[in-house]
């Protein structure tokens, strides 16, 4: 048995004549803190949509925990483990948090299609959500619409949402995005204390939190793994340097 | 906010509020007040029925419909057909209603609901034309334009008479509408109901949370269609008689305007906006039987342009600004 927990095997998709991945042959260990980095148009959120079921790979195949769910629909894979958060906040807005991470309760312990028992009822998957969303130090906004909070807790909503589902693997894309640098110093804490035997791969392109966040990198250049390492070999890397201080030369 | 008050908020949100009363209690005096306004009455309580079956798709699930007509029109026709053919106990017709609009629910669903948003919109407007055009060439069993004649509806549980002044059916009317209200806040305030409103909100990140979207909506379809089916069968009973407009366009688009008109979503825009609606388009067709509609058109204008959220919205604007 592989040890593995995310595995994806030659990897590819293609549009007409633009391959957005190429054979990609990736592999996240269990527990693993690893970061998925690249340049604008490198290919990381689509690799994160194949990955997730939300494209359809022309080629290629992806095991999680060794098992193959390149056919499975979006969101058997989520109950096979497989969770994740979005660059952009897609959050049920008008709802409250607690309501945001109840319905991912609901949905993970099989009873979000019961038709006859009042939610309220469902007590212990309430007081879930709350403990949950209060970790993460949401719980002065727990019923308040996600709507009205600020950027940086709706991030962290969206994380309380993903880690509701008990995953075994969590793809974070680009967490920080959008938050002002007030903000981010709880949301990085917040990743730092997440449980040690869940396997986080975070999409990114900010240097700054990947270092501080990751052990292993992964370096994704116009759709190919260009470098994999520790992060410290990676910062090294004459080919990444060049790639990143192409693209500031260029800005 | 300590963690008791907000898990017993939150756990406590499907227990009845003593306001929730108030359209009973309203309804129950007008049974007294109005005699001579039974039938309409009778008529507005069946739509409010109706529109509640509306509020399930599109105000919970976002499924926006033109074609809810679809289904209360098989409600109507079924009803209609078998009191006309003989069996014209009520109880059973309103179960064949739903469960035949139930089935087109679910049959048009299956190919409607593959799309959203205007395509969607568009689907649901032509299966109801489809539907309102096979009625209409069917004559022998719908009565086609001219519509069906010659229903016999029985007394209900073999005592209670339909009189001539519509009392029996504005009870029976008012009967059935409580045990769909009774059954509608069930659904919403159920993990299902709620796992609607995560739909509406977002049904992209449904499928990220491993909810089956699809099969979903085609469930809140099917209900809905079954709700519709009752509220077309009780007005085919009641009235004794089924046209071809409880098809038509109109009857799909006037039911998302009285809802609009209450409020979406909240179960009770449909307790407000029907009755308000129905009783403004009877008070004008008097006034002014040429250009009612005009007058209903600006109400409408006026509405959407002061109301968004309707008059449950306006409410709450009110409630809120009093609070500060």
């Amino acid at each position: 048995m592989s040890d593995a927990a995310l595995e994806t095997r030659g990897l590819t998709k293609s549009f007409g004549a633009l391959t957005v991945a190429n054979a990609i042959d990736f592999r996240l260990e269990r527990g693993a803190r690893r970061a998925l980095i690249g340049p604008n148009g490198a290919g990381k959120t689509s690799f994160v949509n194949l990955v997730t079921g939300a494209l359809a790979p022309s080629a290629g195949r992806i095991l999680l925990d060794g098992e193959d769910i390149t056919h499975l629909e979006q969101a058997r894979r989520v109950k096979r483990g497989l969770a994740r958060t979005f660059q952009v906040s897609a959050l049920f807005r008008r709802l409250s948090v607690l309501e945001n991470v109840a319905l991912a309760i609901a949905e993970r312990d099989g009873f979000a299609a019961d038709l006859f028992r009042p939610s309220g009822r469902y007590r212990r998957a309430i007081e879930e959500a709350f403990t949950l969303a209060a970790e993460l130090g949401l719980a002065e906004d727990a019923l308040r619409p996600v709507e009205e909070l600020a950027y940086g807790r709706q991030r962290l909503t969206d994380i309380a949402v993903s880690l509701a589902l008990a995953p075994k693997v969590l793809l974070l894309d680009e967490p920080a995005a959008g938050v002002p640098s007030s903000e981010t110093g709880g949301l990085i804490e917040v990743i730092e204390r997440l449980p040690a035997d869940l396997s986080l791969l975070i999409i990114d392109h900010d240097m700054d939190l990947v270092f501080r966040l990751a052990q292993q990198v992964t370096v994704l250049v116009q759709g190919r793994i260009l470098a994999e390492g520790p992060s410290a070999a990676i910062g090294e890397d004459p080919r990444v340097r060049a790639v990143y201080l192409g693209e500031r030369w260029a800005r | 906010m300590a963690e008791a008050s907000a898990v017993e908020i939150f756990a406590r949100r499907h227990r009845l509020h003593p306001l929730e009363a108030l359209p009973w209690l309203a309804a129950a005096a007008g049974f007294f007040v109005f005699p001579g306004y039974l039938a309409l009455g009778g008529q507005i309580l069946a739509t409010i029925l109706y529109a509640i079956s509306a509020d399930l798709v599109l105000g919970y699930a976002g499924i926006v419909t033109l074609g809810q007509a679809a289904f209360f029109g098989t409600g109507a026709y079924t009803a209609g057909v078998l009191a006309a053919h003989g069996w014209g106990e009520p109880i059973s017709g309103l179960l064949a209603a739903a469960l035949a609009a139930a089935l087109v629910g679910y049959a048009s669903g299956l190919l409607v609901l593959r799309s959203s948003g205007l395509g969607l919109l568009m689907q649901t407007l032509v299966v109801a034309s489809l539907l309102a055009e096979a009625a209409n060439k069917w004559n022998s069993v719908t009565g086609g334009a001219d519509g069906l004649q010659g229903m016999v509806v029985w007394p209900i549980f073999g005592r209670f008479e339909f009189d001539l002044y519509g009392r029996t059916a504005y009870l029976y009317t008012l009967a059935v509408l409580f045990l769909g209200w009774v059954a509608a806040r069930h659904i919403v305030h159920s993990p299902f109901g709620r796992s609607l409103t995560g739909i509406r909100e977002n049904a992209l990140r449904m499928p990220a949370i491993g909810a089956p979207v699809a099969r979903r909506r085609l469930a809140v379809y099917t209900i809905s269609a079954a709700f519709a089916g009752i509220a077309g069968g009780l007005i085919a009973q009641t009235t004794q008689f089924v046209g071809l407009d409880v098809m038509g366009l109109e009857r799909s688009g006037s039911v998302l305007i009285m809802l609009i008109i209450g409020g979406v979503g909240e179960l009770y825009g449909a307790f407000i906006g029907v009755p308000l609606y129905m009783i403004v388009q009877d008070r004008f067709a008097v006034a002014d039987p040429v250009y009612w509609y005009f007058w209903i058109g600006l109400l409408m204008v006026l509405l959407v342009v002061f109301a968004r959220g309707g008059v449950l919205g306006l409410v709450r604007a009110l409630r809120a600004r009093l609070r500060r």
